[in-house]
């Protein structure tokens, strides 16, 4: 079943002009087409500035996208009202990147929980309080902490509160724009466990947004490459991973430090003329798009 | 596990003996940590966040801020105990016989100071050269960093220069008078993973041009895996491991080392 389709999705972001210099143009989405099917991890990887992040926002429409479509569930939230949109987040949430600048400092952590269930008018004053308890246990937190601060917690508890919000309300679509690149080594571990875990227990979708490439491999069963507003390669990890056909996903993985001393160093450097940028995906193997 | 005995190791450029550092808090930052470094080597120095691993670069430079203190041990350097120079002598182990290179380069650098202006000011400061010299120089560092066009890049500012460019500028300062020890603090953290390959490549090439020891303080095995010799792991202010980079990674002895390596997605893999 798909749960996500996104169509030809364009954003551009237009510069004003200034006195001395015309209005110009940044491509930051451009044409990117994909579906995620219910109960899958979907990987979007890219570099800064590859637009990967403002893809995920677009599909929410906390940034309006320029043309294109985004089907959830068959219907198109780009037609949809303010209200009804509104509404359409109940089942597509997000968890962002930096614990430290996403939650409200002057919030205790259960409010914090606790609002998106306010903001939609679920349940008394009692059962949201029972809802943020669950919650807190279900992100592997002590319930006794509702009354704190953000600034009482560590990354990887601040990290688990945003989980906790992102799932008050049952959604069927979570967004981590990178969750946990910000986080030690041994917390990430610990976090991407606990994604994993919540993914079997209450049967989530993920799209996983990310530049830590080893991480994304481990984790996601399909996988995006954008580079330059576009996708690049597209296909299931593991083809890509063993097979990468484009030339900047190659580099990409070049580029990526080896665990092993002895393993022999290929770097292959990205020559921005052996591609062309307009190129449509095509098949390159089962499972397997590149844009060659 | 074969260790070198102390008599077949060439004489350390650097030799941390027992160092400890307190913030005045009940456990030390940095807790009887002990480390050499030969000539031309490579050490890394690999710990999570509030490990202790950039309290003791900053104690080996002295530039510890209070209520940061170093409460006892000795870091030898060209067989002087830095801890025991004046300010005045510290000054000139600083940059010219060590030096540092930080994460952040648009931070570290001065926003409102030609790139250029700011490599010769690392000469200058240590009286080495006339102002023309300095000029020169200058752009050889940064061609040495390879920067395209250095003659016209030297009058840029920073934020003229994208993230790697600003780092390879750091890279140039921090060479600018030759110094045979360079401690670079995680160095490409801040860089996308393209960026730091080139990086890490060029400091490869600039440690056999200069024959640079380095110590190397990141948190990334596949960065230590790729750049160091040997590697040092820290924990909660201790040295818990430290040994060749292969028996480390392959054959880890302290718990804390093969539960971080075991951390690092895909590394079971390998």
């Amino acid at each position: 079943m798909i749960l996500l389709e996104v169509h030809h999705l364009v954003k551009h972001f237009v510069r004003k002009q200034g006195l001395f210099r015309p209005p110009s143009v940044v491509k930051a989405v451009d044409d990117v087409s994909f579906t995620i099917d219910e109960g899958e991890m979907f990987g979007l990887v890219g570099e800064s500035g590859s637009g990967k992040s403002t893809t995920g926002r677009c599909i929410l429409r906390l940034i309006e996208p320029t043309a294109g479509e985004v089907r959830f569930r068959g219907e198109n939230v780009l037609q949809f009202s303010g209200e009804r949109m509104r509404a359409a987040r109940r089942d597509m949430q997000i968890v962002f990147q930096d614990p430290y600048s996403s939650l409200n400092p002057r919030m205790r952590v259960g409010e914090i929980v606790e609002e998106p269930l306010v903001i939609h008018k679920l349940g008394t004053r009692s059962e949201r309080r029972a809802r943020v308890e669950e919650l807190f246990q279900l992100v592997g937190l002590d319930p006794s902490f509702v009354q704190r601060f953000p600034h009482e917690f560590s990354g990887g508890q601040r990290q688990r509160i945003g989980i906790a919000r992102a799932l008050a309300l049952n959604p069927a679509l979570v967004i981590a724009d990178e969750a946990v690149s910000a986080l030690d080594v041994s917390i990430q571990a610990q976090v991407v466990k606990l994604l994993l875990d919540l993914k079997e227990r209450l049967t989530l979708t993920y799209l996983f947004i990310a530049h830590d490439l080893r991480l994304v491999e481990h984790i996601c069963t399909r996988v995006a490459v954008m580079y330059m507003g576009k996708i690049v390669e597209l296909g299931d990890t593991n083809a890509l991973f063993a097979n990468p056909a484009h030339p900047y996903t190659r580099a990409l993985l070049s580029a990526i430090p080896v665990l092993d001393p002895d393993t022999p160093r290929q770097r292959i450097e990205l020559d921005p003329s052996s591609f062309e940028r307009d190129a449509p995906l095509k098949s390159v193997g089962v499972e397997h798009w590149a844009a060659v | 596990m074969a260790t070198v005995p102390a008599a077949a190791r060439p004489t350390p450029l650097l030799d941390v003996q027992h160092l400890s550092v307190t913030f005045g808090g009940e456990t030390p930052a940095v807790d009887d940590v002990s480390f050499q470094i030969a000539p031309g080597e490579t050490l890394g120095l690999v710990g999570e966040s509030g490990s202790g691993k950039s309290v003791t670069a900053f104690s080996i430079l002295r530039l510890l801020q209070p209520p940061g203190r170093v409460i006892g041990g000795t870091v030898m350097f060209q067989s002087r105990n830095l801890l025991a120079l004046t300010e005045r002598e510290m000054r000139e182990v600083r940059g010219a016989g060590i030096s540092l290179i930080f994460q952040e380069p648009m931070t570290a650098l001065n926003p409102v100071m030609r790139v250029g202006d700011q490599i010769a000011e690392a000469l200058l400061v240590h009286g080495k050269t006339t102002r023309a010299e300095a000029r020169t120089r200058a752009i050889e560092l940064l061609d040495a960093v390879k920067i395209p066009d250095a003659a016209r890049r030297v009058r840029d500012y920073p934020h003229q220069l994208s993230g790697g460019m600003r780092q390879r500028v750091m890279i140039a300062i921090a060479l600018a008078c030759r110094p045979p020890l360079v401690i670079a603090d995680e160095p490409t953290t801040a860089l996308d993973v393209t960026i730091q390959a080139q990086v890490l490549e060029l400091v490869r090439e600039l440690k056999t041009r200069y024959n640079l020891a380095l110590l190397l303080i990141t948190h990334d095995f596949g960065v230590i895996a790729e750049m160091a010799d040997r590697v040092a792991v820290m924990f909660k202010g201790k040295l818990v491991e430290e040994g060749p980079v292969r028996d480390v990674l392959r054959h880890p002895r302290a718990e804390y080392t093969r539960n971080l390596l075991a951390a690092v997605p895909g590394a079971t893999r390998s």
